[in-house]
């Protein structure tokens, strides 16, 4: 037996090592995922009970949930986040997809340097542009609004960029046909182009929302109404209140809030990989 | 290094419970030129790889030059390989490529660390012996004004002579080869084609040769084996492949434009008949029967009193003429006819002709596909 | 040729006759080109100008008076100890998450690579970090890391040693931050990696087998490390943007305090709590200058990253 084993481990250590490393990593990777979850179904009681055993002595899950759900408005957050995620991308891809479209199948004049003005402003973090903003939002009396939280991404020159250059490889003999066919321009655009384009859309799509949904700079400059806040910022709203020691219910809503984000990214694994990878620019 | 021998026993093989190799036995003599033929998917790559080190196999051994090496790591072969898409290291000078498998011998892990490598001290002789080897092997294939240059900036051409460099360097015991020619150009095939044939004499070294191309494989090689679906059909020198090939499958493939077929019967007393008539030819008792008749294409011939058939096409190719023709009044398959440019085709009566072959080198092939022993009562038959 | 011409159909087209057919696609370009280049307009160019305008004031939102001061924001932010505290714990910040974001990333993919049952449970386990919303996990972090209340200090304690607040000692509040931002990297940068490693033709590494490359060490030097060259450059720069830009973990766990700034902390306490629009602007150019020298490497190379 012992020296089957014997026999037998230089053949299996080359297997068993990196997975050991990578298994000791990953410990580290999920533990705060761990420990969010382990806390947020714990009662108060056992709030120094550090031990990393996972079953809790009594369930208080939906005690913890509740109470968060109670003293934050969660459940507004949430739906903040969404109404302002899904207007950003709407307006984002209504006006990009065009753009795009005019960028790489059309000759205009002023082509030229509204594909270099994009290609710069690529370069420059929305953190740089936020002053301004903030300044002529508070003008126009327009903080505190989902105005405000949408309009700065309402261009998103990373979407030209990235639709421009998958609008490229359509062969202009079948945009040729279609106009020759009577089709629009409009019809062509969305219809023929983009819909050869939908891993793209899906990609930036993915991008777009992970994007926002965990913003939190811009949001915490334009919105001081609890009301109005996404979750990242709800979330911190949430966490500089509770000054206390009511971990259980903090970490509820921690989870609550990192749930949506984690739960589509296990369901769509590949587009969510592809999505962020994309750029950079996160 | 004096040439090794390979010697494969009982070699299988599947991917993904797909038998890849079945029971393949192949014994290289030092020095050979021993080429693997065969159609796309055959398992040529896998059975090279094998020899290589860089697949194992599910049964059998390998051995090179009597050792057995079934479960040795590839670096500890002494085996060079040229791959198909050459594999130089595009970061690195042809220089520094073709140093590498010298580098990785001859030098401690400490003096191959990039930058402090250089530090390592008492190598300078080891380095010198290095940096001649590589000038010899340069030398060798004549690049070595491209020595300094990176991949990128070489021709097909050249990146396989850097890729056969690479390998020669360090006198390997055998070189494997997967069609290295196959990304070259017609012309420049033929002209690497004798280059490798020219270093296999020079050199004396055992080559292993995977193409799917049979003019390269009977041009270069002293032994060829034709391999189908994970097996090995007939293992010989290119003259006994195309002379007395042992399968139908073996005729088929080997010999351009192909062999013609005709289906023919064998009668009690063996006498075989095809296209209406008895062609004359006996085939050995008990083998009674539906079988296959093979015709070389320069075997045809027009004939004063033959099968009447009809001229369909005439290819010209230069020294050679090939002719497509129909036997009328038959569903028989179109046949070709090979002759030599200079010779006149008879023309018969509104564009007709009869048709005769040379009896002497017929094939016969039994309804299993196996051959089978062919005697003629006349040279020429009709 | 300004801006405007794209939003003003008429305005850019010469008036020499062209064919029909080439005047309509042009007027359709424009068409389909303005709402674009109107949102750039708005929110890109305007307020890169107005920001240039703001740093030569002394411009506070409210304030009756504003003065054209020059100058005189950045010769004060040069001598703001509050911006050079700030701009060396991002320096710091930055030089602890690169090396180490980058080559754990590395050690990650080089592992994960070569399995291949179990390739998609690691590529999960380790990329978590990057969809999950940093402010949900600094707020974990913080209890992670709480002197009497978190795991690792029980760890800690149960070594024998004496409990530490990572969190509330000046020392230790950067490279606290530093390793969150590791963690949040780590796997971003890990996906980055693989999809290098998957550009590595297998020829090389067996052909390096052949020659004598038997040691794993070798095949890395001489084949996977100079094959990852561009990829390790992209991803050094992408970390860099990435640190430069470090803000919810600061937010949430040190608020500042303690002299624990970052760039575009402290930033953000001139221009939006304080409301030193003028003195803000300034330091907004300043930061912007450090990630444009970043991000235009990046946006050159900008092709190499659409992997789908
Ligand atoms: N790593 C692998 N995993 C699964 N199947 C494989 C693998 N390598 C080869 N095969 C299969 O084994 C069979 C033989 O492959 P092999 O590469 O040896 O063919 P080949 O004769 O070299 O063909 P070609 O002339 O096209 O190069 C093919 O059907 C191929 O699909
Ligand atoms: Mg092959």
């Amino acid at each position: 037996m012992v020296a089957a084993l014997r026999r037998l481990l230089p053949h299996l250590l080359p297997h068993l090592l990196p997975h050991a490393a990578l298994a000791l990593g990953a410990g580290v990777m999920l533990l705060p995922f761990y420990w969010m979850v382990l806390t947020s179904i714990r009662p108060p009681a056992e709030i120094f009970n550090v031990s990393l055993w996972p079953i809790p002595e009594s369930f208080a899950g939906l005690a913890n949930y509740a109470r968060a759900a109670s003293q934050a408005p969660m459940a507004r957050f949430m739906l903040n986040g969404v109404i302002v995620c899904a207007g950003i991308l709407v307006v984002q891809v209504l006006t990009a997809v065009p753009a795009a479209y005019a960028l790489a199948k059309l000759k205009f004049p002023g082509r030229r340097l509204l594909l270099t003005l994009v290609i710069a402003a690529l370069c420059v973090p929305i953190q740089a542009l936020a002053l301004p903003l903030f300044v002529g939002l508070a003008k126009a009396q327009l903080l505190n609004t989902y105005f405000a939280q949408m309009a700065p991404f309402f261009l998103s020159v990373f979407a030209i960029f990235l639709f421009r250059q998958s609008f490229r490889s359509y062969p202009d003999e079948v945009i040729e046909a279609a106009r020759l066919d009577g089709f629009t321009e409009m019809e062509i655009c969305w219809g023929l182009v983009m819909r050869g384009s939908l891993p793209a859309l899906a990609a930036f799509s993915v991008f777009s929302i992970v994007a926002h949904w965990n913003d939190l700079y811009w949001p915490m400059i334009v919105v001081s109404d609890t009301a109005l806040a996404p979750p990242p910022l709800g979330m911190l709203l949430f966490s500089d209140a509770e000054s206390g020691a009511d971990y259980g219910a903090l970490m509820a809503g921690a989870a609550i809030v990192t749930a949506p984000m984690v739960l589509c990214f296990l369901i769509a694994r590949r587009h969510f990989i592809a999505g962020i990878t994309m750029t950079g620019v996160k | 290094m004096t040439p090794q021998s390979l010697d494969l026993v009982g070699i299988g093989k599947s991917f993904d419970g797909a038998d890849v190799l079945e029971n393949i036995d192949l014994a290289i003599r030092p020095g050979e030129f021993l080429s693997l033929v065969g159609a796309s998917g055959c398992g040529k790559s896998t059975l090279l790889r094998i020899i290589a080190g860089l697949e194992t196999p599910d049964r059998g051994s390998v051995a090179i030059g009597g050792r057995d090496v079934t479960e040795a790591d590839p670096s500890d072969r002494n085996i060079a390989m040229v791959f198909q898409s050459y594999a130089l290291y595009p970061h690195m000078s042809v220089r520094q490529n073709i140093a590498t498998p010298l580098r990785m011998r001859r030098l401690p892990l400490a003096a191959r660390l990039p930058v402090i490598g250089r530090l390592v001290p008492g190598l300078g002789a080891t380095r010198r012996e290095i940096a001649s080897a590589v000038e010899d092997a340069a030398e060798a294939l004549q690049i070595r004004p491209l020595l300094d240059r990176k991949p990128a900036q070489l021709s097909g051409g050249q990146r396989q002579r850097v890729a056969l460099a690479r390998a020669l360097v360090r006198a390997p015991a055998a070189f494997l080869m997967d069609e290295p020619l196959s990304n070259l150009d017609a012309k420049l095939r033929a002209h690497m084609r004798e280059e490798l044939a020219g270093l296999h004499r020079r050199l004396g070294a055992t080559f292993v040769y995977v193409t799917h191309d049979q003019i390269e494989a009977m041009t270069m090689s002293d032994r060829v084996a034709l391999m189908e679906a994970g097996r090995i059909l007939q293992l010989g020198t290119p003259a006994e492949l195309y002379e007395r090939p042992a399968s139908l499958s073996v005729a088929r493939f080997i010999g351009t434009p192909a062999m013609n077929l005709l289906p023919v019967e064998i009668d009690g007393a063996g006498r075989i008949s095809g296209l209406g008539r008895d062609l004359g030819l006996e085939a050995p008792q008990g083998k009674r029967g539906p079988a296959t008749l093979g015709l070389r294409p320069e075997d045809l011939r027009f004939v004063a009193n033959g099968s009447p058939a009809r001229i369909l096409r005439t290819e010209h190719h230069g020294a050679d003429r090939y002719v497509t023709l129909e036997i009328l009044d038959r569903s028989a398959p179109t046949l070709t006819l090979r002759q030599r440019a200079d010779e006149e085709p008879i023309p018969g009566a509104d564009g007709t002709v009869a048709l005769g072959f040379h009896a002497g080198r017929a094939h016969l092939f039994g309804a299993d596909g196996a051959r089978l022993v062919l005697r003629a009562r006349r040279q020429v038959a009709a | 040729m300004s801006v405007l011409d794209l939003a003003l159909p008429s305005a850019g087209v010469p008036a020499t006759r062209r064919p029909r057919a080439e005047r309509r696609m042009m007027r359709r370009g424009l068409m389909f080109a303005a709402p674009a280049a109107l949102l750039l307009l708005a929110t890109y160019i305007v307020p890169l100008l107005v920001l240039g305008g703001f740093s030569l004031t002394d411009y506070k939102l409210g304030a009756v008076s504003t003065r054209f001061i020059g100058l005189d924001n950045f010769v004060q932010a040069f001598h703001d100890p509050v911006f050079r505290r700030a701009l060396a714990n991002t320096v710091l910040y930055a030089v602890i998450v690169i090396p180490c974001g980058v080559g754990l990333a590395l050690g990650v993919a080089l592992l994960v690579h070569g399995r291949r049952r179990s390739r998609p449970f690691w590529e999960i386990a380790y990329f978590l970090p990057v969809t999950a919303t940093l402010v949900a996990m600094a707020t974990v972090w913080q209890f992670l890391l709480h002197p009497s209340l978190g795991p690792v200090n029980a760890a800690i304690r149960a070594l024998g040693y004496a409990p530490v607040s990572f969190l509330a000692t000046p020392s230790l509040m950067i490279p606290t931050l530093a390793v969150i931002g590791i963690w949040q990297v780590l796997g971003f940068n890990m996906v980055l990696f693989l999809a290098g490693l998957t550009g590595i033709p297998k020829d090389l590494h067996e052909a390096a087998r052949l020659d004598g490359a038997k040691n794993p060490i070798d095949r890395f030097l001489t084949v996977t490390w100079p094959m990852l060259g561009p990829t390790t450059m992209f991803v050094v720069v992408t970390t860099s943007i990435t640190a430069f830009k470090v803000f919810e973990t600061v937010a949430v766990l040190t608020k500042g305090g303690s002299g624990s700034e970052t760039l575009l902390y402290a930033l953000y306490l001139e221009g939006f709590e304080y409301s030193e629009t003028g003195y803000a602007a300034a330091l907004t150019l300043l930061f912007l200058a450090l990630i444009l020298i970043l991000s235009i490497w990046q946006t050159l190379h900008l092709d190499r990253k659409v992997h789908y």
